[in-house]
């Protein structure tokens, strides 16, 4: 309880102003003692060190920022720019939560630290601290959450397309647009939705475009052939359209002749060799009978 | 535990009840209809093997449950020659020309877990689950 | 269970009626043969619509049956495939290569009609 370091601090927006300034001082040190606590409790382990640090320091700008302005609106800007971010890359809401919670307490230890000498002003200090970083968890925290609920939004939206893609343009032609990442399961309900296509509407040809596949493992390739195959069994050829050189590849890994595959290269060029197709009735020798003979 | 059924395999006209069975049975959980359609295929594939390698055996067919998930449990039991390489009997030996390819790859294939237990002279034993959605 | 084999002018059509055991089917493949032999069918149509299954013997002996007719001259062609038993046919691996297929009866003729033109024949059935 010095009586040098005792100063008269009236108001709060005084008392703010200065341990502002102080956790700007100390910006460093701080900073790097909330990443050391952010690795010591295993939060983030899905970043890099490197990842962690960048995001840290703008984490606390912006932390830092709203305690002297008062405006959470800069904050949470951010705190949906960092969740857009941080969640593709597999990081959760405890883990969030967690580690705002950590600068708070790596924030007040070191006002706890600078005040201990006088007890009345870490009161008053504490008084203006504590509500602004409460404010501050909580708008990260359902910023993050909102965040996350949009994004699982979104995959019901995509898993209701692809629910039902297949599509009627003409007669006896179907077209199966599939968008979006595909999983075993997933192409397992698309097989079984072509194929019932196929029977409901006399189908011969079924056009299944695939350019809005980003790429696809060897199972899900596979379920690709499996599909063509199985559509052959009732009647239909499939045409494969969108193609990508990575699946392409894969599909050459698997071991599938692409040359036996009918492909082309986009949607529209798939239609129209469909069209031509079901123009031919009847055919010239050699040409492919239809429906198709394999072998 | 749920009550087992069991199918004697001594003729062909078996392998069509045991699988009418198995596919009735599993109706009474969560399948798909294509689901279904590969538990009896499965199911015949193992029964026609009883009957070309042991010519006798029995189906058992039974309705299980793990990890709150429920499933169908096939059992393909004989007591007849014996599996003499096991590795080599679960090689894919299908074709569609005829060649003599065992049921066994393709009943693997199809379902969710399989294990054999097989001794030569004594017997072969053929479990199969498929788990519902 | 005797598969009904009928016959219309070049063609003969098999329709299956219930689940077919496999001493039922070497019948089917056998009676076809003959009768294909006898008449000099030039197309053959196997009706599955009804079989809830086709495993591995029951595609062996469809295919082996579609040689044994193409030895004597005339097509095959198997209509009627089930959306699940074409799905649970390739998970299998049994893809039937080598033999036409059609969605049903009406695409099955279409087929064999289109096939006959094709090779300068008036087409046969209906």
């Amino acid at each position: 309880m010095a009586p040098q370091s005792r100063e008269e601090h009236g108001s709060t927006s005084e008392v703010l102003s200065e341990l502002v300034a102080h956790l700007r001082r100390n910006r460093t040190q701080l900073r790097e003692e909330w990443v050391r606590r952010i690795t010591e409790s295993r939060l983030l382990t899905s970043m890099t060190k490197e990842e962690i640090f960048a995001e840290a320091t703008s984490v606390f700008d912006n932390y830092v920022e709203v305690l002297e302005t008062g405006s959470v609106e800069a904050l949470q800007a951010y705190a949906r720019n960092l969740s857009e971010r941080i969640i593709p890359r597999g990081v959760d809401t405890p883990e969030v939560v967690g580690i705002v919670l950590l600068l708070r307490d790596v924030l007040a230890r070191s006002l706890f630290e600078k005040y201990q000498g006088d007890f009345p002003l870490l009161n008053r200090v504490l008084d203006a601290y504590e509500p602004a970083a409460n404010r501050i968890a909580t708008t990260v925290s359902v910023g993050f959450v909102q965040e996350r609920e949009r994004v699982i939004r979104q995959q019901q939206e995509a898993i209701r397309e692809l629910s039902t893609p297949v599509l009627q343009v003409r007669e006896r032609l179907l077209i199966l647009p599939i968008i979006g990442v595909v999983d075993s399961e997933r192409a397992r309900q698309l097989t079984e939705q072509l194929l019932r296509g196929v029977r409901s509407n006399r189908a011969k040809v079924v056009v299944m475009d695939i350019t809005g596949v980003p790429s696809v493992d060897a199972t899900v390739a596979n379920h690709l052939v499996q599909t063509v195959e199985a559509s052959r069994l009732l009647g239909a050829t499939v045409i494969v359209t969108g193609l990508s050189p990575e699946i392409a590849q894969t599909l050459v890994t698997i071991g599938v002749d692409l040359s036996k595959m009918n492909t082309v290269g986009d949607l529209q060029g798939g239609i129209e060799e469909a069209e031509r197709r079901l123009g031919y009735r009847v055919l010239n020798v050699g040409e492919h009978a239809a429906p198709e003979t394999e072998g | 535990m749920d009550r087992e059924q069991r199918v004697v395999i001594a003729a062909d006209r078996d392998i069509v009840t045991a699988r009418q069975e198995g596919r009735q049975l599993a109706s009474t959980l969560d399948f798909s209809s294509s689901d279904l359609t590969v538990i009896a295929v499965a199911i015949s594939e193992v029964a026609r093997n009883i009957l070309s390698y042991a010519h006798t055996g029995a189906i058992t067919l039974q309705v299980v449950e793990k990890n709150g998930r429920r499933g169908i449990m096939v059992v393909a039991e004989d007591a007849g020659p014996g599996i003499d390489d096991i590795g080599l009997a679960l090689e894919d030996g299908f074709s569609t020309s005829g060649s003599l390819g065992l049921g066994l790859p393709g009943a693997r294939r199809l379902m969710d877990e399989f294990e054999i237990r097989s001794e030569v002279g004594k017997g072969t034993t053929v479990i199969l689950r498929k788990w519902a959605r | 269970m005797l598969v009904p084999i009928l016959k219309q002018g070049d063609y003969l059509i098999a329709s299956i009626q219930a689940a077919l055991s496999d001493t039922d089917l070497l019948r089917l493949r056998d009676d076809v043969v003959e009768q294909v032999g006898r008449y000099r069918s030039r197309g053959v149509i196997i009706d599955v619509t009804v079989l809830d299954v086709m495993d591995s013997f029951a595609v062996r002996t469809l295919s082996t049956l579609a040689q044994m007719i193409t030895l004597r001259g005339a097509e095959t062609v198997i209509v009627g495939i089930q959306p699940d038993v074409a799905f649970a046919m390739v998970q299998l691996g049994l893809t039937l290569s080598g033999v036409a297929t059609a969605l049903d009866l009406e695409e099955g003729l279409a087929y064999l009609n289109a096939n006959a033109r094709a090779k300068g024949r008036r087409p046969g059935g209906p």
